[in-house]
């Protein structure tokens, strides 16, 4: 399982890259293991207002539902529109072709609590 | 937890496993939509030793089962199987099963495993309380391990393994044979709408088995099969499931099963309840949706018809082959029965959905 270094991670498995005052978020891929194949994505719209812990969107494999979470409040400016025709890239390519959202962070302290790696790796061996 | 005699086969092949009705089973080995695949087009091999096995014999065995089980008995002969169910009085079902005819008074009955101990229990039961006598009932399901070999390749494989000749064995139909060398029920049936076996060989052998199936059958793209793709495979065909298109509170002839409810054939566990609801109207049908937006049905998602909530989703999946979301939904009869679009609450939506002729998948 791949976890880059450059990212950060929630405890409900979002990956986070910040870019000056956006953040490009996705799925991890212990998250899209878990899931198995994923057939179903579905986002907000672009213009969206998030709050942290807020569901912004929800991926569907064969057999489970699971919501995607805010990991810090901010302005949907940009989601991937290419992912509901295929939502295989959650699985084949969960940090590039996989990514979901971009929000325009209104604070970016919001993302001083996530894991980096090291720490989400020992999250992800605990769970 | 109880394991089948494949489990650390399971685990070597890297098998995720989940608790199914407490038994520790895999749920997927490559993924769903791989193994859905394999099976459609070459062929998929599952561990189902899970499932129980129970033997009825004796002078009356034929009477008691005429009496226990909603099909017809007297239509089968020696070396068939037929699909039926248990009912309780109500006409609810306790599980439904496949029975095996080997003899006129010996039968076999291959029922869900997290049902087979209640069944045997209920069978037991209904034993003492009836006036037959002259028959005995043993629950079996320990002696077997059962694997199931499907899809357009079955047939090439298990030909490599065995000198029954398969061609003879049709549909529905069965022989004792050996197959690897292995004392084998060889039966014609599954629960994926391809063609196909299910095989039952004691318990100690089971492991033999899977491995002598996997190696004449990678060639041929032999894979192993997860319940997950079991689900996709008998949804697509409009299988019932019990728990979900047949439970205690849902009578056969509501789940679209009448053509396993001979009501005709005399007396049998539940027949007045059926005969009954059938005279007032049955109330629910179950029918087959398909999403005509993207979305997956699940089970226990909202039906609505006008904007009213009309019944639910029984079963529901993303379509490996059609790529679209299908659902079987127990609904108000006059609903099932009329034309035009119903919706299916799918989260805070509502989404729209086919009514669909069956099976979903040809």
């Amino acid at each position: 399982m791949v976890f880059p270094e450059e990212l950060k991670y929630t405890e409900e498995h979002e990956w986070v890259l910040v870019e000056d005052d956006v953040a490009t978020i996705g799925v991890s891929d212990f998250a899209q293991d878990q899931l198995g194949d994923i057939v179903f994505v579905e986002l907000p719209e672009v213009g969206d207002t998030l709050e942290v812990g807020d569901s912004f969107g929800v991926v569907e494999s064969v057999k489970a539902v699971s919501d995607v979470y805010a990991p810090a409040n901010g302005e949907v400016v940009e989601v991937n529109e290419s992912l509901p025709d295929e939502p295989e890239a959650l699985n084949n390519s969960p940090y590039e072709d996989g990514w979901m959202i971009k929000l325009k962070l209104s604070d970016s302290t919001d993302l001083d609590s996530l894991m980096d790696v090291s720490a989400y790796q020992e999250f992800v061996e605990k769970d | 937890m109880n394991k089948t005699p494949l489990n650390q086969i399971h685990r070597q092949l890297g098998a995720r496993m989940v608790d199914f009705g407490g038994w520790d089973m895999p749920v997927q080995y490559s993924g769903v939509i791989a193994e859905h695949k394999a099976v459609r087009t070459t062929a998929g091999l599952f561990d189902v030793s899970h499932m129980g096995e129970i033997e009825v014999s004796g002078p009356q065995a034929f009477d008691f089962l005429q009496y226990a089980t909603t099909n017809d008995v007297a239509s089968l002969t020696d070396g068939q199987v037929q699909y039926t169910a248990l009912c309780y009085e109500t006409g609810g079902v306790v599980d439904d099963l496949t029975l095996y005819r080997f003899a006129s008074d010996r039968y076999l009955l291959c029922v869900n495993a997290s049902n087979s101990d209640k069944d045997f229990a209920w069978l037991e039961d209904l034993l003492k309380k009836s006036n037959y006598t002259d028959l005995t009932l043993i629950n079996r399901s320990a002696e077997y391990a059962q694997l199931a070999l499907q899809g357009p390749v079955a047939a090439n494989i298990l030909a490599k393994l065995t000198s029954t000749n398969l061609s003879a064995i049709k549909f529905y139909r069965f022989e004792e044979g050996e197959v690897a060398g292995i004392k084998t029920i060889i039966s014609r049936t599954g629960y994926t709408g391809e063609d196909g076996f299910e095989l039952y060989c004691a318990t100690a052998d089971g492991v033999s088995l899977w491995q002598a199936l996997m190696k004449v059958g990678e060639s041929l793209g032999l894979q192993p099969i997860g319940l997950g793709a079991r689900d996709t495979l008998r949804l697509e065909k409009a299988y019932a499931l019990y728990g979900h298109e047949i439970t205690a509170d849902i009578m056969p002839i509501e789940a679209r099963l009448a053509w396993i409810t001979k009501l005709k054939k005399g007396d049998f566990v539940g027949r007045d309840a059926m005969l009954k609801a059938k005279e007032a109207g049955l109330s629910r049908k179950l029918i087959a949706l398909t999403l005509t937006v993207s979305g997956v049905p699940r089970e226990g998602y909202p039906v609505f018809s006008d904007g009213r909530e009309v019944g639910y989703v029984t079963s529901g999946t993303m379509s490996p082959s059609l790529k679209k979301g299908i659902a079987l939904a127990l609904v108000e009869a006059s609903v099932a029965d009329g034309e035009g679009v119903l919706e299916i609450g799918i989260r805070k939506r509502r989404m729209p959905a086919e009514r669909t002729s069956l099976p979903f998948v040809k």
